[in-house]
């Protein structure tokens, strides 16, 4: 059992960081082990946010050389970022092993991700124009506070509280994933795909690459392949539900859109409400009753059900 | 449990009922047979309808809104009136006694399961798990509810005006589920007993597997699931679902002529189809 949620404003930007923070909060019971957040702030011009780790947080306990091996790390990032020709503007620390950096760069995204991930323990958690991802263990209230989310402003997001049930409790397993190597996709789930090894054999095979063993980061892979390809989110939410097996509900956001896709024995929760100004889903209405106080109506969507939202 | 006698046993045969003595903790005795008038639960309460009281939610965890609840009833209140449910989870729950609860707002999960006999109005969502296993009373809701909507449903009526998600009436055992909208995937799943009445559509693999019941759709049916097949719409059944959804206020305009029923084939189970307490005056 985790929880998800996801949050489009369909007027302007908000204080997505607080509100999906409360939103994941309200669902800390389905999953208290990680939890993270891609949320979408205002797009830069030829700017993206790049947010990486180099060490996990139990990392730390490993010892005293680890934060000595953390800065040794960090310094090689930086060092491959110039060799690209990646131009830093800002390098904040976001904790002592998770950086959040503002860089210009025109080259291939893929190339810059694979030369840094060759750094060890180094992990790109996104890259995007919007886009900045989060993730940690602990509850929603503690990695937020920890990541200064309280103040982000944007206008869209989706996040994940997990319950680990197929892989380590670290944040290489904790979602969002990030939809690599392309700028500002990202994907939480909520189930289990029971062909998550021939589907990952399948991606392999076409070149892409999966950094963990939690079967959720099947998805964010398999939507960058069906985009790469060509699909539209749409038609990749559809295809999924033809493609993989198991029990899923799963939300894919992009700079501008918000998608949902239920399985087909609609055997994970999702709650909806939509407005003409605002899109709001979770695991639990509780979740969604936690930034709407007030009445509202919402529903279930069905099994096979897919829908994009735009902001 | 009471044994059955051998004139019982006899009849039940020739009914082709079965009449398995159960063993293990089923035997265990919840009710004072000597009892005069029957059958009160340990923890019901006595309660005047028109003594009336107020609870809001608002600041309240799930136990203590329950414990709220029983305190009231302790202290005799028949009406209740709960404000600002939020959404929380396994609210009004386990409740074995008669009572006017009325909820104003929604529900998340769980709500209203495993009670006995109260009458509950609901104005908001439900989510899912609603009414689980409930035995007797009603429970109607003004708007949509989740999935596993009356999931083993043993008695009462279950009403939810608008539409519903998925597994319906899963493993239902007796009572009715009346739904005025539309109704997901796997409805009345495993279904063993009672009537399932939805107004609008009914999602793929309706009926699947179901050893006995019956089933009511106003619109179209994605497709049936295994050993689910139509059935004869009789004008007895057009009479109690016209009574049923007039109660409820959620009777189509054009009426129950087309609505299609669906019953077990009996081909995967074999069951005899008499209610549970039609199989009592029997025996």
């Amino acid at each position: 059992m985790c929880g998800i949620a996801g949050l489009i404003h369909r007027d302007g930007a908000s204080g997505i960081g607080q509100e999906m923070t409360s939103m994941l909060q309200a669902l800390k019971h389905r999953g208290p082990d990680s939890t993270g957040f891609a949320i979408y702030g205002d797009a830069a011009d030829g700017e993206y946010v790049l947010r990486f780790k180099v060490a996990e947080q139990e990392d730390l306990a490993s010892g005293f050389k680890i934060h000595d091996q953390i800065k040794q790390r960090r310094a090689e990032v930086d060092d491959r970022l110039k060799s690209l020709g990646v131009d830093v503007s800002l390098a904040e620390d976001a904790t002592e092993y998770a950086y959040r950096y503002k860089i210009k760069f025109a080259g291939d995204l893929k190339k810059l991700s694979d030369f840094v991930e060759d750094v060890e323990g180094a992990e790109i958690l996104s890259i995007g124009n919007g886009l900045e991802l989060i993730k940690d263990l602990g509850d929603a209230t503690v990695v937020s506070d920890q990541y200064a989310l309280g103040g982000f402003k944007g206008t869209h997001g989706i996040g994940h509280t997990r319950m680990a049930t197929e892989s380590d409790v670290d944040i290489r397993s904790a979602h969002p994933y990030w939809a690599y190597p392309y700028n500002d996709i990202a994907v939480v789930h909520n189930g289990q795909i029971t062909n998550y090894w021939i589907m990952r054999r399948q991606l392999e095979r076409q070149g892409q690459r999966f950094v963990s063993n939690c079967d959720s980061e099947l998805l964010a892979v398999y939507t960058a392949n069906n985009l790469e390809k060509g699909a539209t989110l749409e038609d990749s939410l559809k295809q999924s539900i033809e493609e993989i097996d198991g029990v899923f509900t799963y939300l894919v956001a992009t700079e501008d859109s918000l998608g949902m896709a239920k399985d087909t024995m609609a055997a994970k929760p999702m709650v909806l409400f939509e407005s003409d100004s605002l899109v709001a889903l979770a695991s639990e209405e509780v979740a969604i009753r936690s930034i709407i106080p007030q009445e509202i109506d919402t529903w279930d969507p069905y099994d096979e059900e897919v829908r994009v939202w735009h902001r | 449990m009471a044994q059955v006698s051998a004139q019982q046993d006899d009849a039940s045969h020739e009914m082709g009922m079965h009449t398995e003595q159960l063993s293990g903790r089923t035997q265990q005795v919840f009710f004072n047979l000597d009892e005069e008038g029957g059958f009160a639960y340990p923890d019901s309460f006595e309660v005047d309808f028109n003594k009336r009281a107020e609870l809001d939610a608002s600041n309240m965890g799930p136990k203590e809104v329950n414990a709220g609840i029983r305190e009231l009833m302790k202290e005799g209140n028949g009406t209740i009136v709960l404000k600002n449910p939020g959404a929380k989870h396994s609210i009004g729950v386990g409740i074995l006694n008669k009572l006017n609860l009325i909820i104003e707002g929604s529900l998340g999960y769980f709500g209203c399961g495993l009670v006995d006999g109260p009458n509950i109005r609901i104005s908001g969502r439900v989510g899912w798990s609603c009414a689980e296993n409930m035995m007797a009373g009603s429970v109607v809701i003004e708007k949509n509810a989740g999935s596993t909507f009356g999931a083993a449903l043993r008695g009462g009526d279950l009403v939810c005006k608008g539409s519903v998600g998925s597994r319906t009436g899963i493993d239902m055992k007796g009572g009715n589920i009346i739904v005025g909208g539309d109704t997901g995937a796997f409805s009345g799943f495993m279904m063993q007993r009672g009537r399932m009445v939805v107004c609008g559509n009914a999602g793929k693999n309706l009926g699947d597997s179901m050893y006995d019941g019956t089933i009511y759709i106003g619109g179209k049916i994605a497709d049936l699931g295994v050993d689910a097949v139509p059935g004869e719409l009789t004008d007895l059944d057009k009479q109690w679902l016209t009574r049923k959804l007039k109660m409820y206020e959620i009777l189509p305009e054009k009426g129950v002529d087309h609505f299609t029923k669906i019953v077990a084939g009996k081909q995967l189970w074999n069951y005899d189809n008499l209610e549970p307490t039609e199989k009592k005056l029997i025996l």
